[in-house]
């Protein structure tokens, strides 16, 4: 099958047409020595035969839905409602271009247009854009945006930061003369108890310093106090990034109350399921001083030629397509299906929804973190507040204790071993509202026998 | 029937309630207790909204767009093509759509067989040694290739300072190269609208790290000194990267490694077949020769005695640029689609859609100024009107195509076509299709000579009619902003 | 198209006007009318120091943006505030409410005699076919 809809009578008639015996003629600027070669690939298949192919390969797979998990570490396994999926994949939003020509585009246009509001009062911060690929890449974009912006080349981050985040930011970094210090900002004691130590972000703030990346909640699940932090970045001049879960968001103070100057964030959560970590929704807002630096598309509202609202993508001058090699970023897509879903997905939660799922995570995380801090050999340790991941020290390297979870039909929590290998006894247990008190349950008991 | 839907936050009403969750099955925990004081929010002033508004209010604006399941759409280097909708059932079965990318390998062998045997379909359709699905759209693909360029001239001991761009690239080429720290150099195009082989013989030496050329190139013409070009950039040291924006022409027809080229980006999104979704997620794939192979992002997957597993083990790698392994879902969509045509309809692809592009090029040239009368490929490139009138420009004819049912074309670019016009059919559409759109450019041709001002007015049938862009730019209203208490 | 005999121009389209000490800079009517709606100019700090022919900002339109040329070195001592409210001042008065930025020149009597009069900046526009 291959939807090539021409007759043989169509294709004649348009050889004719065109001047020329045989399409292969069309061909003819290719050099004739590699030109038409054989391609190794399976022959074609029917739609009941590609479907029957796929469904094999993705029974192969266990997955959130047919395990209780627990894994989270930047993906989440939040409740997405029905009508997400009925919307967006309603051919007029999935099959649309970039909205370019915004007379038929007004639909994504303004959906846009929303999705930048809802970033933006969730975050409180100024202005958004519509989404970039992933938190990664917005926060890596953020960074380097600030030193732009400074005119200084240091990113200070703390090591409780996703560190898959600073190693995309490190890769983006490569080809400018800009340095990532990795600050601890947390020890290990002797129990294996982890302790916040915070202050050593503050003390690595000096006159080179751009930024100071931070995250809440960070990694490992905690909340680091941010307000005196902020002063001291803005205090030597430099601007606070802060990636925020914007579930979390839904009790937690939004950034732009404590000074952050631009606010990432992984929006997948309240669009998209996890997807083996693809496609994700990268947020960015950040303040109205800084929003001819931001990277990314944005729609604002005009009016047409007879004074009807309307939507428009503006401020394109800073983009690949008008700045070149001059643009902000070389971004010239954003994931505007995935920002549509978030914003249908806020809208069904409206204000009482978010906060609702929001404290149904805060609520089952606690449970699951008292009921694994009695067992013995287990023991929760949570330097600060927490909404749905905390770390759990094994008796036993996690590996092995995840191994005996799957066994017993439990997908456990991120091996923290992954991370630094010292940590090889720590795992990073997120509960979600989509998590039963009978998941937990199964989950403890599978632990305690594992400690017996 | 056509609705002016207001902003979501318009139709808000306090109190009303769209969602459903469960009520909590473990015990309470005080908010008050659990998070401090000046760490919980005072307001979230979000629209509020029952179901049936939310649905409502996302269909009327789903209305206000145009798609490719409308009609036409033959954007110039977009590649608009049929979105199969087999595709998206696959990409929804659960097995892919939840499953986590911390699993265990061993629960997810049947995602990782998948990327493995894209992966392979992908080299032999383009004749490369290896590539990475990780970038999430073209542009990202452009960077992770462009970094890998680097990362050999670091590892030959000089990154080396210039990046060698023609003068008809799309934007993102100079914006990669600047954010790999780059100084992009500009080659003009000859007047055959393809590189200028003597100007680019006069920028070559050993400070350029290499050229970024797109195959075919943006006026939808394939560059016949291609192995030349390759040639002479190898012979300073320097590597070629090839933007496969374009690489739907090429389906079938030559691998783009056997040309010289050392990297290919892919634009799943164009080729094949992942929705654009009204402007991403995309999904992008980089292809790499043996010469830079070493330097792929981690992870990749590898295949043992049938079993697959992650491949961080690679030293040289220039790391990671996406959180995770890139646009998964659209993968299965790209590999679904491979599968669906086999060897022979990939084939059948490219060559109908380098005769839809030829077929459109021969139909419309006594109407529209042809730029480079030769073969073309996918896609072709006039000069606006062959028969300018007075005051009517590109855009004018563009925003006539609404009124006529199609989505205007590209415009204005490629940037060295004046008044550009840039078509690209796609091999989907069938040639109904093409003639009720030339017959609609012929008209309007026509008309831009009798009745120039139906055009300048274009579009009268739309949702909007021209918006004020200018206003939009000088004071950007870009949010909603909550009543003032 | 307003050329005033009074200003000395650069070929990228910038003119100069000394006063009081200053050297007061913008964009000439022919450049305001190229770019069409202007949307945006960007301007450098006050205190920051050009070259003769250096960049000191970006101004932008819907759909183009341009690098700004300082026609003399010098250190900016003012910015024109009012555009950054009012970007349109660049096309209703290029050579008034339109002005960029006031430099003190750091070397007036070399880069002053580099810079094009009215005649000269009309023959270039002539060249290059200007209507």
């Amino acid at each position: 099958m291959d939807y090539v809809p021409h007759s043989s009578a169509d294709r004649e008639a348009m050889l004719r047409a065109i001047g020329v015996a045989r399409a292969a003629d069309l061909f003819h600027d290719i050099p004739a020595d590699v030109r038409h070669p054989q391609l190794d690939l399976p022959p074609g298949l029917s739609e009941p035969e590609v479907i029957r192919h796929l469904n094999e390969l993705a029974q192969q797979n266990q997955n959130v839905q047919s395990l209780p998990s627990f894994l989270g570490a930047g993906c989440y396994n939040h409740f997405i409602p029905s009508i997400v999926n009925a919307l967006i994949l309603r051919g007029e939003f999935l099959t649309s271009y970039t909205p370019y020509q915004p007379e038929l585009s007004q639909g994504t246009l303004q959906a846009m247009y929303e999705f930048q509001s809802m970033v933006c009062l969730l975050t409180g911060m100024d202005v958004a854009n519509a989404s970039m690929y992933d938190e990664a890449t917005a926060t890596a974009e953020a960074a380097l945006t600030a030193c732009s912006v400074t005119k200084r080349a240091k990113i200070v981050a703390p090591d409780t930061f996703n560190p898959t985040t600073l190693d995309v930011l490190e890769t983006y970094a490569e080809g400018r003369e800009v340095t990532l210090e990795r600050v601890p900002a947390f020890t290990i004691a002797d129990d294996g108890a982890l302790r916040d130590n915070w202050d050593a972000v503050a003390a690595a703030i000096d006159g080179e310093t751009a930024c100071v990346v931070v995250q809440v909640p960070n990694f490992f699940g905690w909340v680091h106090e941010c307000q005196e932090l902020a002063e001291t970045v803005h205090a030597h001049g430099a601007l606070l990034v802060v990636s925020a879960d914007p579930v979390s968001l839904g009790i937690l103070t939004p950034p732009g109350e404590y000074g952050a100057d631009v606010v990432t964030g992984e929006g997948h959560g309240l669009a998209l399921p996890p997807g083996l970590g693809g496609p994700r929704l990268g947020l960015y807002a950040t303040r109205k001083k800084y929003l001819r630096q931001m990277p990314g598309r944005v729609s604002g509202m005009t009016k047409d030629i007879e004074g009807k609202r309307g939507f428009v993508m503006t401020l394109q001058a800073r983009e690949q397509h008008i700045r070149r090699e001059k643009a902000t970023s070389n971004i010239c897509t954003n994931e505007a299906l995935a920002a549509l879903a978030f914003t249908i997905n806020v809208s069904w939660l409206g204000p009482a929804g978010m906060r609702k799922k929001a404290e149904l995570c805060l609520a089952k995380s606690h449970y699951a973190a008292a009921q694994i801090d009695a067992l013995p050999g287990f023991a929760v340790s949570t330097p600060g507040p927490y909404i749905k991941e905390f770390v759990a020290r094994c008796p036993a390297p996690v590996d092995a204790v995840n191994a005996h979870l799957l066994e017993h039909g439990v997908l456990g929590g991120y091996d923290l071993g992954n991370v630094r290998p010292e940590l090889d006894r720590h795992m990073l247990v997120c509960v979600t509202e989509l998590n039963t008190r009978e998941d937990i349950d199964r989950l403890v008991a599978a632990l305690r026998e594992f400690a017996n | 029937m056509q609705f002016d839907e207001p902003l979501i936050f318009e139709r808000s009403s306090p109190g009303r309630r769209g969602y459903s969750l469960p009520e909590s099955d473990v015990p309470d925990v005080a908010l008050e207790e659990a998070v401090p004081a000046h760490w919980r929010r005072d307001d979230l002033p979000l629209p509020e909204a029952s179901e049936l508004d939310v649905v409502r209010h996302f269909t009327r604006l789903s209305q206000r767009n145009y798609s490719i399941e409308h009609g036409f759409y033959p954007l110039g280097s977009c590649t608009m093509k049929y979105n199969p909708k087999v595709n998206d059932a696959t990409a929804g079965l659960p097995g892919f759509s939840f499953i986590h990318p911390h699993q265990p390998e061993s629960t997810i062998q049947g995602a990782l067989s998948l990327i493995y045997h894209l992966s392979q379909a992908i080299m032999k359709i383009t004749g490369y040694a290896n590539c990475s699905l990780q970038p999430a759209a073209g542009a990202h693909g452009e960077l992770c290739g462009v970094l890998m360029m680097r990362a050999h001239h670091v590892k030959q001991g000089n990154p080396r300072r210039k990046m060698i761009i023609p003068d008809s690239a799309h934007g993102t080429n100079p914006a990669t190269a600047a954010m790999c720290g780059y100084d992009s150099i500009e080659v003009p195009s000859s007047a055959r609208g393809t590189v200028d082989m003597d100007a680019l013989a006069g920028l070559l030496d050993e400070d350029v790290a290499g050229l970024m050329l797109t195959v075919p190139n943006t006026l939808g013409l394939f560059e016949q000194d291609i192995v030349e070009i390759c040639r002479m950039a190898h012979d300073v040291g320097a590597l070629v990267y090839c933007d496969g924006a374009n690489m739907n022409a090429l389906l079938g027809a030559v691998q783009p490694a056997a040309l010289g080229l050392d990297v290919l980006h892919l634009n799943l999104h164009k080729t094949f077949t992942t929705p654009h979704g009204g402007g991403g997620p995309g999904a992008g794939a980089t292809c790499v020769n043996e010469t830079l192979e070493p330097y792929l992002p981690v992870p990749l997957v590898r295949e043992e005695d049938g079993a697959y597993a992650w491949d961080y083990d690679r030293p040289d790698s220039i790391g990671r640029i996406h959180s995770f392994y890139g646009n998964f879902l659209n993968q299965v969509r790209a590999y679904t689609y491979i599968r669906t045509l086999g060897g022979e309809g990939i084939e059948r692809a490219g060559e109908y859609a380098v005769l839809n592009g030829n077929y459109l090029k021969e139909r419309l040239r006594d109407a529209y100024a042809l730029r480079y009368d030769r073969t073309c490929m996918h896609e072709v490139v006039f000069a606006g009107l062959k028969e300018k009138a007075e005051g009517v420009r590109t855009l004018d004819v563009a925003k006539r195509m609404i009124d006529y049912g199609f989505h205007p074309s590209t415009v204005y670019f490629p940037l060295i076509v004046p008044e550009a016009l840039m078509i690209e059919p796609t091999e989907t559409e069938n040639k109904d299709t093409l003639d009720e759109f030339i017959d609609a450019l012929l008209a309007i041709a026509e008309e831009a000579q009798t009745t120039p001002e139906k055009l300048k007015e274009a579009p009268v049938s739309a949702p909007v009619r021209r918006l004020d862009e200018t206003t939009a730019a000088r004071r950007p209203n870009l949010r909603w902003e909550p009543p003032s208490p | 198209m307003n050329i005033p005999e009074e200003l000395r121009y650069t070929k990228e389209h910038e003119w100069a006007r000394l006063e009081d000490g200053l050297c007061v800079v913008g964009i000439t009517d022919y450049a305001q009318g190229e770019l069409g709606d202007i949307v945006y100019v960007e301007l450098p700090q006050p205190g920051a120091t050009v070259e003769a022919m250096g960049e000191f900002g970006v101004v932008e339109s819907v759909k183009t943006a341009s690098d700004l040329y300082s026609p003399i070195a010098g250190e900016i001592v003012a910015i024109n505030e009012e555009l950054e409210e009012s970007p349109e001042l660049v096309n209703d008065a290029p050579y008034a409410g339109g002005w960029m930025i006031k430099l003190r020149p750091t070397n007036l009597d070399a880069d002053w005699p580099t810079l094009l009069d009215a005649a000269g900046y009309a023959a270039v526009l002539a060249e290059s076919g200007a209507h």
